[in-house]
């Protein structure tokens, strides 16, 4: 028995993952780096995060600092102004990400809290006022502090009832007659304001009758359209695909009518490609071990024109160690599609846990192990020697007429 | 060999009939086909054969719809025949009451074996709905609500394991040294724990992996 050398093609574009890792934690600068402006993770112009790159400590001292210099004496502001000025910025950096909206809120509100504290201490009404704005400023420091310490997740999450849009509408509404009213309040006497509020909720509530139908509508219209859009696109697709590969494949297998063969080639390839597409959730076989498996048995089912039924129980990331089981899978697959004379093959492939165990069965002749001699590569160097070396287990049961099952076992990293 | 059983062919497409009648060939007896759901019910209630052979997606609600108006009412047994992989098409049918599942790729003579075997009132797994069902079935942390119905037993799971990595019955019963009719007690033990067992994972489980 001769063994081919196929075990080669399984590396494909392994360096794809590579390019998709833009997206990482914000780059801490090095301790002493040059001092610039870090438009990435900024809160208004990157000075802070500059500086602490430079200086080496914690972003939020630096900020903290510039806080405090700002309510002594107006100096922080001064300061970083001074520095947005003079400081460049750092360049070239790509895929920048949005302020910290929340973060900057509260750095503002720790401020502005600080610094009316001593106003609101000497304030007009004297001790009662002391009493009744304590309080409040302490609360507001402590909500802050809470705030900052969250980290995105936890906040958007304190925030996600507001996301719901009556809430959202209600406050508005609340802080629109608040502020009106306050106004008024402070304009007019007491007397008068009642009845100017309930003449402004009158006119609100006229408004709401007018417009509400009007934006109903709208709002109705533009729910239509992107539905509309929705289901073009998914016709677009379906239409792009199957021209692609059907109508492509039907034309194949009429110009190929006369070799049953590579008929049937066609059309298993065919039917993988559209099966994964219509039933498969859309995993990467650069990553996931099931999915891996399943590209490797299509390419060596359209190689060699042998069906290979694959059946994935459980699914884990792909590492080094089970790459090279899965190589010694493909090597067991190319082996049972070229020499067996099997009608089919099948592949089970089993993740329990760390444990990862691969069946490679086919029907065919078998053979007599003993019989293969030592040099051929294939089954002890491709399967059973890939799988020693990297810490796994390769059983080969056959026998002549019997057909062989490849047992490969590997735990994982 | 005891007479021929008797078959309802019940799929939309004429094309395929004829082909699974051709591939049949003389080892069953076709005594009715039907096209659609409606078609399938009169079909089967006039003829009541031993098996119907049901494809999973009919116009008019599907194999499931069939099952549910006829399982239990008539004494024939199902056997569900698919070009479907997906799991909620599989686990539905089987829930629904099929004595198997099968897919279309299966050659003549497997065919007749499996029919001769849902007659005789086993079970039939094709290699996908083990390893679905093991799938299904791997064990969690989440505590069984019916030990009984909830869990299969390593011993299931073993045979289980075998069907999925392509064994038949026989090889089975040779591998775990027992005999042939313990394997399909053990199979048909397992579907009617896939039936019935109200494990929640189940139907989740199917419906996530639908999910495209």
């Amino acid at each position: 028995m001769t063994i081919g050398d196929v075990g080669v093609r399984g590396e494909g574009p392994q360096d794809a993952g590579a390019a998709g890792g833009v997206t990482a934690a914000p780059p801490a600068a090095p301790e002493g780096a040059r001092l610039e402006r870090v438009p990435d993770g900024r809160l208004v112009a990157g000075v802070a995060r500059g500086l602490a790159g430079h200086l080496g400590v914690d972003v939020m001292i630096v900020r903290a600092a510039f806080v405090l210099l700002t309510i002594a004496s107006g100096l922080g502001i001064a300061a970083y102004g001074a520095f947005w000025i003079l400081v460049p910025a750092r360049e070239g950096t790509a895929g920048r990400r949005g302020r910290d909206w929340g973060q900057l809120a509260v750095y503002g509100v720790v401020t502005v809290g600080l610094a009316a504290l001593p106003w609101g201490a000497a304030g007009k009404a004297g001790g009662l006022m002391q009493w009744a704005v304590w309080p409040f400023v302490l609360g507001g420091v402590g909500v802050a502090i809470l705030w900052q310490q969250a980290d995105r997740d936890q906040r958007q999450r304190w925030v996600l009832p507001l996301r719901q849009r009556w809430l959202r509408s209600l406050l508005g509404l609340l802080l629109v007659v608040g502020g009106i009213g306050g106004f008024v309040a402070q304009r007019v006497d007491v007397g008068q304001a009642r009845s100017v509020i309930i003449a402004m909720l009158i006119i609100l509530t006229g408004v709401t009758l007018i417009v509400t139908p009007w934006v109903v509508r709208l709002w109705q219209d533009l729910d239509t359209e992107r539905a509309e859009r929705v289901r073009s696109q998914e016709r677009a697709e379906l239409a792009a695909h199957i021209h692609d590969s059907v109508l492509h494949t039907l034309t194949l297998i009429q110009r190929n009518a006369q070799d049953a063969r590579e008929v049937q080639r066609l059309a298993r390839s065919q039917e993988r490609t559209l099966r994964s597409w219509l039933y498969q959730p859309r995993s990467d076989p650069d990553q996931t071990f099931a999915a891996a498996i399943k590209a490797s048995a299509g390419e060596v089912e359209d190689d060699h024109g042998v069906p290979i039924e694959v059946v994935c129980v459980g699914d884990t990331e792909l590492d080094d160690r089970l790459g090279s089981a899965l190589q010694a899978a493909r090597e067991a697959m190319v082996n049972a599609a070229k020499y067996a004379e099997s009608p089919s093959v099948s592949v089970y492939a089993e993740v329990e846990g760390k444990k990862v165990a691969i069946f490679v069965r086919d029907r065919g002749k078998g053979f007599d192990l003993d019989q293969v001699p030592e040099d051929r590569m294939g089954v002890r160097g491709s399967i059973i020697g890939r799988m020693e070396r990297n810490g796994g287990k390769a059983t080969v049961r056959t026998a002549p007429g019997e057909g062989t099952e490849v047992r490969l076992e590997m735990e994982k990293a | 060999m005891s007479e021929l059983k008797r078959v309802v062919l019940v799929d939309d497409h004429q094309m395929f009939r004829t082909g699974v009648k051709a591939e049949l060939g003389g080892g069953v007896e076709i005594v009715g086909e039907a096209g659609d759901v409606d078609e399938a019910v009169s079909v089967i209630r006039a003829t009541t054969p031993d098996v119907v052979l049901l494809d999973v997606h009919l116009p008019g609600g599907g194999g499931i719809e069939v099952l549910r108006r006829l399982n239990g009412v008539v004494p024939s047994r199902f056997l569900a025949l698919s070009v479907s992989d997906a799991a909620e098409d599989v686990i539905g049918v089987v829930r629904g009451g099929a004595r198997g599942y099968v897919t279309k790729t299966i050659s003549g003579p497997e065919l007749t074996d499996a029919i001769g075997r849902v007659a005789d009132g086993d079970a039939v797994f094709s290699p996908r709905l083990a390893g679905f069902v093991l799938d299904a079935f791997a064990a969690t942390d989440v505590p069984a609500v019916d030990p009984e119905l909830d869990q299969i037993t390593q011993r299931e799971r073993d045979v289980l394991r075998l069907i999925a990595r392509g064994y038949a019955y026989k090889e089975i019963a040779k591998e775990l040294f027992i005999s042939v009719k313990t394997v399909e007690t053990h199979v048909s033990s397992v579907l009617r724990k896939l039936q019935l067992s109200n494990r929640h994972e189940l139907s989740r489980w199917a419906a996530a992996r639908r999910l495209v």
